[in-house]
């Protein structure tokens, strides 16, 4: 019984995460175009809903061109990496409370681990990989560059990100995810106590998903399409999708970890029934992951790209060292109280 | 110092305020939000076609006047084609006008839209259209004899009075 609870868990959400990732790129489209006065996709089905589609059907009957020289084992390994990282790190974020459903209490969250925060950051840190390795198995000068730069990318940031979540968890006491949440009950959401921490955080993920204004793996003008220059077809259609599914991911985390989760306030004092407020909860979760997954989006179509020297410098000589003083802070003002 | 050392020019150095990203990149939302709900630019094409001015030179076409081309079939509009996509066969006719072409056809494919054999007719025969949506799927279609060319006066009296205004 509990394997199937768990399955239809993972196939739920796995149906809405894919579904949701379809759809972030055609918000993106709409979105930018929106910002650039513009109309952007609107033929397809009705105002183009069904763009998503066509887009996947496209790219499925594309021809999948692979370089004479490249490493064909990996050259077709490097995109499975990069989704299923993306996809598999929803497996320990917690997007309710249990809910009793036919006399069962189901826990709305895959898999409840106690080190929740050593796997989001385990394998966000693998998700680079998948850049890295087809940007190497292509033989290409393009895609190579695009890899290293991610390389180094996520060395400089993964240090200012680890230690900024530090400070959520000296607060909250816990590595599991469902307790950090349930520790933000209320109006007690970290992003109030850990503002700076917030920050830091949210920049080390954008650079985390290679998203704008630290895209420099794909950087078009200069490395043509970075490191999925060589790729085309279902591959290159995985790249796309773990693009924004990592985004999804990250905007998830972020919730869970600063926006308070699932957590409503007022909503439990409310006076509705306890399923109703379960509802509700999963509804708010969506609702800010989809305010963070806006959010990146705005960015990326309002900040140029920062050159690679100005990357270096951000995060070793100003976010490393503000994570630092953030997580003392944070040290001092627990121990105190 | 030569006279060709170039000058150092000393910037100010970013303050801290500056330094820090943050106000500038929240003017810069600022900006491309508020630009989320301006009106937008695009023309919904196949539904919202634009209607040209009468100065637009779009594909040539022979005047119709009661169902009669005016062409008398002098052949000066071939003559000054600098493309040379125009070919004109004229013969006699009853008509008060004596002669008509008996084959008129235009390459579309080379036609450059320049106007030229607009601008050289005697007879206000052949002018510019406003249509601009030009396709064809082989290159003999491209070559528009008597058929497509002819197009009664009204529809191209906009064109006519720009070309008489301007003289």
């Amino acid at each position: 019984m509990e394997i199937l609870i768990a399955a239809i868990k993972i196939g739920v959400v796995l149906f809405v995460l894919l579904t949701a990732v379809a759809y972030i790129t055609l918000l993106e489209r709409r979105v930018a175009a929106a910002i650039q006065n513009r109309v952007g996709p609107n033929r397809v089905g009705w105002n183009g809903l069904l763009q998503p589609l066509a887009d996947v059907l496209k790219l499925v009957t594309k021809e999948d061109i692979v370089p004479k020289s490249a490493n064909r084992f990996i050259h077709d390994l490097a995109p499975v990496i990069s989704i299923g990282v993306a996809l598999s790190t929803f497996a320990v974020i917690p997007f309710g409370d249990s809910i009793n459903l036919f006399g069962h209490d189901v826990k709305l969250q895959i898999a409840s681990v106690d080190i929740g925060i050593l796997y989001i950051l385990a394998l966000t840190s693998l998700g680079v990989y998948g850049v890295t390795l087809s940007g190497w198995s292509s033989n290409s000068k393009y895609s190579l560059l695009g890899g290293l730069r991610s390389s180094a990318q996520l060395i400089s940031y993964e240090l200012a990100m680890g230690l900024s979540i530090i400070g959520v968890v000296m607060i909250s006491g816990t590595l599991q995810l469902d307790k950090i949440v349930e520790a933000q009950a209320g109006w007690r959401w970290n992003i109030f106590l850990q503002p700076l921490g917030f920050i830091l955080f949210v920049i080390s993920s954008f650079a985390e998903t290679n998203r704008l204004p630290f895209d420099l793996p794909e950087a078009e003008p200069e490395l043509v399409g970075g490191y999925h220059t060589e790729y085309s077809g279902l591959k290159f259609g995985l790249f796309y999708l773990s693009e924004y599914a990592s985004m999804l991911t990250a905007s998830a985390i972020i919730t869970t970890l600063y926006l308070g989760g699932w957590q409503v306030p007022f909503l439990a004092h409310s006076g509705y029934s306890p399923e109703w407020i379960s509802i509700l909860q999963v509804l708010g979760f969506c609702l800010k992951v989809s305010f963070m997954v806006f959010f990146f989006i705005a960015i990326r179509w309002t900040l140029p790209r920062f050159r690679y020297d100005q990357l270096m410098n951000l995060g070793w000589k100003a976010m490393l060292p503000l994570a630092i003083v953030n997580l003392l802070l944070t040290g001092l003002v627990v121990l105190i109280l | 110092m030569t006279a060709n050392h170039p000058k150092i020019v000393h910037r100010r150095d970013l303050s801290f305020w500056e330094k820090l990203y943050l106000p500038q990149i929240f003017g810069g939302l600022r900006i491309t939000l508020s630009q989320l709900f301006k009106p937008r630019f695009t023309r919904q094409y196949p539904e919202e076609r634009w209607n040209p001015p009468p100065s637009f030179r779009g594909r040539p076409v022979l005047v119709e006047d009661g169902g009669i081309e005016r062409c008398v079939a002098c052949g000066l509009c071939a003559r000054v084609c600098p493309a040379l996509a125009i070919e004109v066969q004229g013969s006699e006719t009853e008509l008060p006008k004596e002669r008509y072409p008996v084959k008129f056809e235009i390459n579309m494919l080379r036609c450059i839209f320049c106007g030229f054999c607009e601008e050289v007719c005697p007879e206000e025969a052949i002018v510019m259209s406003k249509e601009y949506e030009l396709t064809f799927t082989s290159q003999e279609d491209g070559i528009f004899g008597k058929d497509k060319l002819l197009m009664p006066a009204e529809k191209l009296k906009d064109r006519i009075d720009f070309l008489r205004q301007n003289r």
